[in-house]
């Protein structure tokens, strides 16, 4: 099971990179990809919105189930990874092939960064997928 | 604790991706639901599905039993041969469907007929106490579900792989029809020439002791052929590319199989009573409220069971009961039911979250 140390997690199997710039990107971690199984659709209609920790940001659509994606920090959706959208490169399926890389699915600017130390330490999220 | 059926070391082994599914866990796929979908259109797959219930009805009046709880007519079966139908309950819903195999004598005391039954694993306990309810015959139930394994091979190529394994001649068995013989080695297995994937090929019923070595055996003989496991995902995904029902979503307690487009299979003529036969009658002649529909989407959004279908003024008349990803069209394909008053439109949208989608209304099967 791939999980990098850099990064932080969520129960509901996202992952998350923080920068110095107060902003992070955000994907769902190799676990919750291989769950869901082939990815054929991303939607993300909430670009520009600022939205509350926990609050929907956008749906995985897999062959076999849809799933949520759940805000893991307050904040400002800037962007939407554009190799995925389908208006643009339309590649959903690198979240499968590249879960922490070129399948990152959003960029926010956090509203409220004290909410990190909330988050789920490499460690953490692994005992939590063993 | 779900159960397991006797191939669950088999696909811990293949890295299956195991799922908790009508009590049993489950393959739900081993590589790709897509690739293990093409492979059984283009070549050949091996599902297993020893989930699924098997019942024996055996006994001087057993035909009367299978003609009192299904809506097909059994009386036309002659050992060898086999019928797709349900279990009607009092309502004119469906509490099962089935598939009901004449079996052949050989088995049976002077006078007596035996059928199998073959349910789905969903509704095994709910089946058989329906039917033992309803059995004032005489005639014996047996449940056979546990020491029964069995496996689909489906595909162009299964009738090829699976030939190298038999001395039975496979290209001698219709559509429907099954025959007794030796498969790997092994005696009395069911050669069935049925399926749920519209892509050809056989289901073998087996006692669970052969599990291993049948398994392997089609593996190994399928591998030159491109023969993949296929799990539950494909199964789903293939039969809803052929637009048939699947109980828990096109059928259910509360729908007519009339309704589910399953009008066929509901022989009103037969001789012999059968529950609901009096709504059923009723509906064939003043009609019914719904229908089941099939639809493909224009964008790429994947309709799911339990969205709404509106018309093209938005207003709500209907219900997506199956969708998916079609891997044979690359498009989104969907089921549901509609109005039956609605059934001329041919545009409808599908509610997907906070939006709603177009969708053409399509002709089953969509492959």
């Amino acid at each position: 099971m791939n999980i990098p140390e850099n990064l932080k997690y969520t129960h509901e199997h996202e992952w998350v990179k923080i920068n110095d710039d107060k902003t992070a990107v955000i994907g769902v971690t190799d676990f919750a990809q291989s769950e869901l199984g082939e990815i054929v659709y991303v939607e993300i209609d909430t670009v520009g919105e600022t939205l509350n920790k926990d609050d929907v940001f956008g749906t995985v659509e897999a062959v076999k189930t849809t799933s949520d994606l759940f805000m893991p920090l307050s904040g400002k959706v800037l962007e939407f990874n554009p190799l995925l959208d389908e208006n643009e490169e339309d590649n959903p399926g690198l979240i499968n092939s590249d879960a922490y890389g070129e399948g990152w699915i959003i960029k926010i600017e956090l509203s409220n960064p004290e909410e990190v130390e909330g988050l789920l330490t490499e460690e953490a999220y692994r005992e939590l997928v063993a | 604790m779900e159960q397991r059926t006797p191939f669950y070391d088999i696909h811990n082994a293949l890295g299956a991706k195991m799922v908790p599914f009508a009590g049993f866990e489950m393959p739900v796929s081993y590589t790709s639901i897509t690739d293990e979908h093409l492979a059984v259109r283009k070549t050949a797959g091996l599902f297993d599905v020893s989930h699924m219930g098997q019942f024996i009805v055996k006994g001087k009046e057993a035909l009367d039993l299978v003609q009192k709880v299904t809506s097909n007519n059994a009386a036309k079966l002659n050992p060898g041969e086999a019928q797709y139908s349900c279990f009607p309950n009092a309502n004119g819903g469906v509490i099962d469907d089935l598939i009901v195999y004449r079996l052949f004598n050989d088995q049976c005391a002077e006078g007596e007929q035996a059928f199998m039954l073959v349910v789905n694993a969903s509704n095994i306990e709910k089946d058989w106490n329906w039917i033992n309810a309803a059995n004032n015959y005489d005639t014996r139930l047996i449940d056979i579900s546990k020491q029964t394994s069995l496996l689909a091979l489906q595909g162009p190529k299964a009738s090829e792989v699976l030939q190298h394994l038999t001395d039975t001649d496979l290209g001698s068995i219709p559509f429907y029809h099954f025959t007794k013989g030796s498969v790997a080695d092994c005696d009395n297995v069911l050669i069935s020439a049925t399926g749920y994937t519209g892509a050809g090929g056989f289901e073998l019923y087996f006692d669970s002791s052969h599990s291993q070595k049948i398994w392997s055996a089609i593996m190994k003989q399928g591998e030159s052929y491109g023969l993949k496991a296929a799990g539950l995902g494909a199964r789903d995904t293939l039969r809803l590319e052929k637009g048939y029902c699947l109980y828990g979503h096109e059928l259910g307690d509360d729908i007519s199989p009339i309704e589910a487009g399953l009008g066929w299979i509901v022989k009103t003529k037969k001789g012999s009573d059968f529950f609901s036969k009096a709504i059923f009658q009723q509906q064939r002649t003043e009609g019914v409220k719904k229908k089941l529909i099939g639809f493909k989407m224009f964008e790429r959004r994947i309709p799911r069971q339990g969205y709404t279908i509106l018309n093209m003024d938005d207003k709500v008349i209907g219900e997506v009961t199956s969708g998916t990803m079609s891997p044979s069209l690359e498009e989104p394909i969907g089921m549901g039911y509609i109005e039956a008053t609605k059934l001329s439109i041919d545009k409808i949208k599908i509610g997907i979250r906070k939006k709603s989608y177009e969708a053409q209304i399509v002709k089953l099967p969509f492959v």
